[in-house]
C-alpha cells in the first residue's frame, strides 16, 4: 500500500522529464524466418548495427532512435498485422521494412491510410508504380536491372536472346519487366522457357533454347537454387553464348552452389559486391566500403546486397528526421522526397515527387564471375 | 534434331530413375503394412543433407555416403518403433497420417540441426560433359543409372534368393498365414521401413550433385515418387521402376517439346489418371501373383 503513493509521484516525475527524452521510434517488419530469410536476416542485422551506433553517437536530433522489429516470416497478412501494430500500440514516427514486395504491397493501403512515412526494401516496380505518396523504396527496380542488362548486351551487339525464368513472384515479376523493355533496346527474345519451384534439371529447357536459331545471349530471371542449376546445365551442353544472371544471384552462395560453371556469369548487382576492387576515385567507395567493413566484422559473415538495401533505407530516414528538425510525419515525408545526392550502397539517391525509387541505372554495375568471384565486367 | 531427342531422353531416364528408387521405397513399406509412408521424400533429402554435412565436415565422399544411407537408415527404424510401431492397431489411414506429421517432423528437425540454405556435393566422378550421339550427360548420370540397375538386381536377388526377403513377400500376400507360419510381422515391417529410408537415402545422394540439397527437397521428390508408384501400380517393384521411368520421360519430352511451364503438371496430372482409369497402375495385372 504504501508503495502506491510512492510509485504515482515516481511515474509523475518520469512524465515531466520524459518529452525531452522520449525516443524517436522507427518501426520495421522483416522476413527474418521462412522463405526469403536469406533477405531479412541481413536486413534485421543492419538495422541493428546501426542504429545502435547512431545512439552511441548521440542519436538524431538530440534523441535516441528505438527500433522495434517484427518478423512477419514472408506472410503478407502477419506484414499487415504488424504493420497495424507499429502504427496503433507502438505510435511508431516511421517504418523502414519489408523484405518482399508482396509484404510492402499488402500494408501499402494501411501507411498511406495513416499518414506515416514507409521506406520498403523491396525489389518490383509496381511499389513506386503508380507513385504513392507515403511509400519509399530503397533497392533497384527489376525493370532497371533489365534495363542494364540489355545495355550491356546491345553494347556487345546481342539483338537475339532466349529467357528463361523461374515460376516464383521476383522471377516473373522480372521476365515481364524485360518483355516490356527490350524492344527498347533493339533487342528480340526469341524463345522464353520457364522451370518450377523444386525442379532438379533444366537441361530440356536448355535444349531449346540451345536449338533455337540466333540466340546470341541467355538471360535467366530468377533466385535461389534454380539459376545455380542452370548455370550448371548451361556448361554441361556446352552453349557457347553468353549467359547472364539477375541481381537475384548476388550472393556467394550461388558461385558455391554453381562452382566453376559459374566462370563467366555476367549480373548487375551493387558496388557493395566489388566494394575492395573499385578504384579510389569512385565516389561510391567510401560508403560501400564503410557498411562491409562494419557488418562483416560485426557478424563474421559475407555482407549481402540485401542487408545494404536496409542501410540505405534508415540512412534516407535519418537524413530526413535531421533535414526536417522533427519528426512531425508530413514533414519527414516531405524531406525523404527532396533527399538529392545522398550515396548509399545502391547508387546516387535522388527523390523527386515523381521518383520514390529515387536510383539510376548507373547505380548498377555490371559484374562478372571470374575464378570463383565477382569482377567489375568492361 | 535426333540429337535434341536424345538428349531429352537421357534427362528424363536419370530423373526417372530416382523418381524410380522413391516409388520402389513406397512400394515396399505398402506392401508390408499397407501403409502409404509419406515421410519417403524426407528420406530423400536426409541422404543428401548429410552427405553434403559430412563432407563440409572433412570426411571423403564415399564415406560421407555411406554414413548418410546408413543414417537415413537409422531415422527409418527409429520412425518405425517410435510411431509406427506404437500405433499398431490403429487403422490404415490414421498411420498414413503419423507418416504425414513425421514428414513434418523430420523437415522441421533438418532445418534445426542443418541450416535452410541450398547445400552441394560434388559430382563423385568430375563434371567433365560426356558426348553421346550429338547430346551431352554428366558422368553424374552413368552413376545415378548404374547405381539404379545394381540396387534393382539386389532388391531382386532379396526378395527371391533371401529367407528375410520372402518373409516380406510372404506377409504382403497374407498376413495372417504369414503370421501362423511363425513370420514375426514386427520384423519384417522394421525391416521393410529400414530398407526402404535406404532406398530413398540412395536416391538422395546420388541426384545432389545434380540438383543440390535442402532441407526442404523432400517434399517435391516424395511426391514425384509417389506419382510414380501410383503410375507403376502401389505394391508392384517392376511398376515402380517402370512408373519411375515413365514419369521422368514424360516430364522431360512435356518439357521439351510442349510447355517447360507445366512440367510439374504432368506428375500430378498421371495421379489423377492412374487413379480414375488405370487403379491398378501399369503393372497391375500381374500383381496378384508377382508382387515386389
Amino acid at each position: 500500500m504504501l508503495f502506491r503513493p510512492l510509485f504515482a509521484a515516481a511515474a509523475l516525475l518520469l512524465a515531466t522529464v520524459a518529452p525531452a527524452q522520449e525516443p524517436i521510434r522507427i518501426g520495421s517488419f522483416l522476413s527474418v524466418t521462412g522463405p526469403a530469410a536469406f533477405l531479412g536476416d541481413p536486413e534485421q542485422k543492419t538495422l541493428e548495427l546501426y542504429v545502435e551506433k547512431i545512439n552511441a553517437a548521440g542519436g538524431v536530433l538530440g534523441r535516441k532512435l528505438q527500433l522495434i522489429v517484427y518478423d512477419s516470416a514472408g506472410d503478407a497478412e502477419k506484414a499487415r498485422a504488424f504493420v497495424k501494430r507499429l502504427i496503433e500500440q507502438d505510435k511508431v514516427d516511421l517504418i523502414v521494412g519489408g523484405s518482399t514486395t508482396g509484404e510492402t504491397m499488402a500494408v501499402a493501403p494501411l501507411v498511406e491510410q495513416a499518414q506515416i512515412p514507409f521506406i520498403s526494401l523491396a525489389g518490383a516496380v509496381v511499389i513506386v508504380e503508380p507513385v504513392k505518396k507515403w511509400v519509399f523504396k530503397t533497392p533497384h527496380s527489376d525493370r532497371q536491372a533489365c534495363q542494364r542488362i540489355f545495355v550491356d548486351m546491345k553494347a556487345r551487339g546481342t539483338t537475339k536472346i532466349a529467357l528463361i525464368s523461374g515460376a516464383g513472384g521476383f522471377d516473373k515479376s522480372m521476365r515481364a519487366q524485360c518483355m516490356q523493355v527490350a524492344k527498347n533496346y533493339g533487342i528480340e527474345i526469341v524463345a522464353d522457357e520457364s522451370y518450377g519451384a523444386g525442379d532438379t534439371d533444366m537441361t530440356a529447357q536448355l535444349s531449346k533454347i540451345k536449338n533455337t536459331l540466333g540466340v546470341q545471349a541467355v538471360l535467366n530471371c530468377g533466385f535461389g537454387q534454380g539459376p545455380a542449376i542452370v548455370t550448371k546445365n548451361y556448361r554441361q551442353l556446352s552453349i557457347g553464348a553468353p549467359l547472364y544472371q539477375s541481381h537475384g544471384v548476388a550472393s556467394k552462395g550461388y558461385i558455391q552452389l554453381a562452382g566453376g560453371a559459374a566462370d563467366g556469369v555476367r549480373l548487375p548487382a551493387a558496388a557493395l559486391l566489388v566494394a575492395e576492387t573499385l578504384p579510389d576515385s569512385d565516389p561510391q567507395k567510401k560508403v560501400v566500403l564503410g557498411y562491409k567493413r562494419d557488418y562483416e566484422s560485426r557478424f563474421k559473415s559475407d555482407v549481402s546486397t540485401f542487408g545494404g538495401h536496409a542501410y540505405d533505407g534508415l540512412m534516407i530516414a535519418v537524413e530526413a528526421l535531421k533535414k526536417s528538425g522533427s519528426t512531425d510525419k508530413a514533414k519527414v515525408r516531405d524531406a525523404i522526397e527532396s533527399v538529392r545526392g545522398f550515396m548509399g550502397t545502391a547508387g546516387v539517391f535522388n527523390y523527386s515527387p515523381a521518383d520514390h525509387v529515387g536510383l539510376d541505372v548507373s547505380g548498377f554495375r555490371m559484374l562478372e564471375i571470374r575464378k570463383g568471384d565477382w569482377t567489375l565486367a568492361n | 534434331m535426333s540429337a535434341q531427342l536424345v538428349q531429352f531422353l537421357l534427362t528424363g531416364l536419370t530423373v526417372g530413375a530416382i523418381y524410380a528408387l522413391v516409388a520402389l521405397g513406397f512400394a515396399i513399406i505398402y506392401n508390408a503394412s499397407h501403409v502409404l509412408n509419406f515421410a519417403q521424400g524426407e528420406f530423400v533429402m536426409i541422404g543428401g543433407m548429410a552427405t553434403a554435412a559430412f563432407i563440409e565436415s572433412g570426411l571423403p565422399l564415399p564415406i560421407a555416403a555411406l554414413l548418410a544411407v546408413g543414417g537415413a537408415m537409422f531415422v527409418g527404424l527409429a520412425l518405425e518403433k517410435l510411431a509406427v510401431e506404437p500405433a499398431r492397431g490403429a487403422s490404415v489411414v490414421t498411420l498414413i497420417i503419423i507418416t504425414i506429421g513425421a514428414s513434418i517432423f523430420l523437415r522441421g528437425l533438418a532445418a534445426l540441426v542443418w541450416d535452410k540454405k541450398i547445400h552441394s556435393v560434388p559430382a563423385f566422378s568430375g563434371e567433365a560433359p560426356i558426348q553421346l550421339a550429338g547430346a551431352t550427360l554428366l558422368p553424374q548420370t552413368v552413376w545415378v543409372l548404374g547405381a539404379t540397375v545394381v540396387t534393382v538386381a539386389l532388391l531382386w536377388w532379396f526378395f527371391n534368393r533371401t529367407l528375410t526377403g520372402k518373409a516380406i513377400l510372404a506377409v504382403s500376400h497374407n498376413r495372417l498365414a504369414a503370421q501362423l507360419m511363425g513370420i514375426s510381422v514386427r520384423r519384417v515391417l522394421l525391416v521393410s521401413f529400414g530398407l526402404s529410408a535406404a532406398l530413398g537415402a540412395l536416391a538422395g545422394v546420388l541426384i545432389a550433385p545434380i540438383s543440390f540439397t535442402s532441407w526442404d527437397v523432400g517434399v517435391m521428390l516424395g511426391l514425384k515418387g509417389f506419382a510414380a508408384a501410383i503410375l507403376g501400380g502401389m505394391g508392384s517393384g517392376p511398376g515402380a521402376i517402370v512408373g519411375g521411368l515413365a514419369l521422368g520421360l514424360i516430364e522431360s519430352l512435356g518439357a521439351g517439346y510442349l510447355s517447360s511451364a507445366y512440367k510439374d503438371v504432368f506428375a500430378f496430372v498421371i495421379i489423377l489418371v492412374s487413379l480414375i482409369f488405370l487403379p491398378d497402375g501399369l503393372a497391375g495385372r500381374r500383381r496378384a501373383t508377382e508382387r515386389v
